[in-house]
């Protein structure tokens, strides 16, 4: 049987981690491919909704990440996303969602080094804790 | 000077007295009409009346167990904009714990309105009302009044009260102006007026009553119904946590759910004017769904029904007052409520917030800390 390559969809805020994402490929480091990354202008206009649809289609995991607390572009977005995450950690695992399927990172723009150690580690993680309940059974 | 009166009840006639004390109410300077529950001439239905005469109170109603809506949505459309004279809101405390969370996401505002709460002996479901008022409501609800008050909290014989209200810790307005008391008062003899607030005081000034104390058997009472109710709440909790605790199980919870969408119209705290889910966000193209379907092999119609239920609890939750207007207003007798009380328990917990307390306790989706929440960021 093939190992399983979890799917992780990734929300990386515009100003930071996205360029950090884009330094580690101009500096050509390599991290998985079970990244899936979607770039948005700030983690603060993720709704929860996106997390919780990415995961009811069968994202083994989430990740969001953006500015460190107080290079915000908008002055405060990740303070918001980080209450935002806090309550899903309080929801989600009511419904058998492991906490560690949902994730949120501070990466800044010149941390391409540590953008590819964080992508390796989390494919790593969630590759241990195996596939998601959502691939298994029929959701309504 | 808080006050504390009593209104004296003559010849077991409650809902008389309750009358005359709203037309003494509407009779002050400041009040310009009184929203109060009443029985409807044309049926024997009680609805929210919004009263301006005195003479109009002739089915005032507000202990009957008759919950056919949460009035706090009615007092945020009285509340939105200046009104032009204060209005006086007879209301339940759940009702006046989701017009509290109203005023703070800026849906209304407390300048004109005066918060008068009676104690709730609780209400039943809407069509279990319907069988148990019959042919007399008033009657119907001296009974209930007596039995509810008799039995410190007991359902009434061959009908339960709304599992929301059985188990709700909140059976009295703390943060109304006006308080009407009825527990640990003499039953169908005397009734509590008491003065929260400074315009509480204001009216009540104006008003004739006679004072009095507090008797000591009220708080005994209110604290007996309140561990009751709480004993009720988390066994609930439990029950509801075993049959949700996983995608399967919240897919067999919500099997019947057609996406009416009538719990999110019931909520008195889902505020927004259009929900995202009846937008063209989710008026899908048609070869949408068969992408979807083609994907899986099979997909449930109508779609996104989980989606929609898990996102309105991450939208709601830190608001939610646990009235059970959704359960109330759902076609196929879904427990809704019941998930919501147990999932909002949590999370007003891990802001440490209580919805409907205060005005001044701010929203948790409001506000942010700079320095808080570490631990639910990085990845280790």
């Amino acid at each position: 049987m093939s190992e399983f390559e979890p799917l992780i969809v990734a929300f990386f805020c515009n100003w930071c981690t996205y360029t950090a994402a884009d330094l580690a490929g101009t500096s050509r480091l390599s991290y998985p491919h079970n990244i899936k990354s979607i770039r948005v202008m700030c983690t603060g206009m993720v709704d929860p909704k996106y997390i919780i649809k990415a995961f009811l289609e069968g994202a083994d995991g989430v990740l969001v990440s953006g500015c460190h607390p107080g290079d915000c572009h908008y002055i405060n977005g990740n303070f918001k996303a980080r209450r935002r995450i806090k309550l899903l950690k309080e929801i989600l695992p009511q419904f058998g969602f492991e906490p560690q399927r949902l994730r949120l990172t501070w990466i800044g723009a010149s941390d391409g080094v540590l953008f590819a150690e964080i992508m390796r580690d989390l494919v790593l993680q969630i590759k241990a804790l195996g596939p998601s309940q959502a691939k298994l059974a029929m959701v309504i | 000077m808080a006050i504390t009166a009593k209104i004296s009840v003559e010849a077991q006639d409650v809902l008389g007295s309750l009358r005359r004390f709203f037309e003494d109410i509407l009779n002050t300077d400041d009040i310009e009409a009184v929203l109060v529950p009443q029985q409807l001439p044309m049926k024997n239905m009680i609805m929210p009346t919004l009263v301006t005469r005195p003479s109009q109170f002739g089915g005032v109603d507000p202990l009957a167990p008759a919950f056919p809506m949460n009035a706090a949505r009615i007092v945020s459309r009285l509340a939105r904009k200046p009104a032009g004279g204060k209005i006086a809101a007879v209301l339940r405390p759940c009702e006046i714990r989701a017009f509290i969370e109203l005023v703070k996401l800026k849906q209304g505002r407390t300048d004109e309105i005066l918060l008068i709460g009676v104690d709730c002996l609780g209400a039943l479901q809407n069509k279990d009302y319907f069988q148990f008022a019959g042919q007399n409501p008033a009657e119907s609800t001296m009974q209930f009044y007596r039995n509810v008050l008799q039995n410190k909290g007991k359902p009434i014989e061959g009908f339960e009260l709304a599992p929301s209200c059985r188990a709700c810790e909140y059976p009295v307005a703390d943060n109304a102006d006006v308080v009407i008391g009825l527990y640990g008062m003499e039953i169908g003899k005397s009734l509590l007026v008491q003065s929260q607030t400074e315009s509480g005081d204001h009216i009540l000034r104006q008003v004739n009553l006679a004072d009095t104390k507090v008797p000591a058997a009220r708080q005994d009472a209110i604290d007996a119904l309140i561990s009751q109710r709480s004993g009720y709440r988390d066994e609930m909790f439990a029950r509801t946590r075993e049959a949700t605790d996983s995608l399967e199980k919240m897919s067999a919870y919500f099997a019947t759910c057609v996406n009416c969408y009538n719990c999110r119209v019931a909520c008195p705290v889902c505020y927004c004017k259009e929900c995202v889910f009846v937008t063209d966000v989710f008026n899908h193209d048609p070869y949408q769904y068969l992408r979807w379907a083609h994907r899986k092999g099979i997909i449930k119609m109508p779609t996104d029904t989980l989606f929609y239920h898990i996102t309105r609890l991450a939208h709601m939750s830190t608001a939610c007052v646990g009235c059970g207007q959704c359960s109330n207003a759902c076609p196929n007798d879904i427990p809704v409520m019941e998930l919501f009380r147990t999932i909002a328990y949590d999370a007003q917990k891990a802001f440490d917030y209580e919805a409907g307390r205060s005005i001044e306790q701010e929203p948790p989706l409001s506000v942010f800390r700079e320095d808080e929440f570490a631990e639910v960021v990085g990845i280790n």
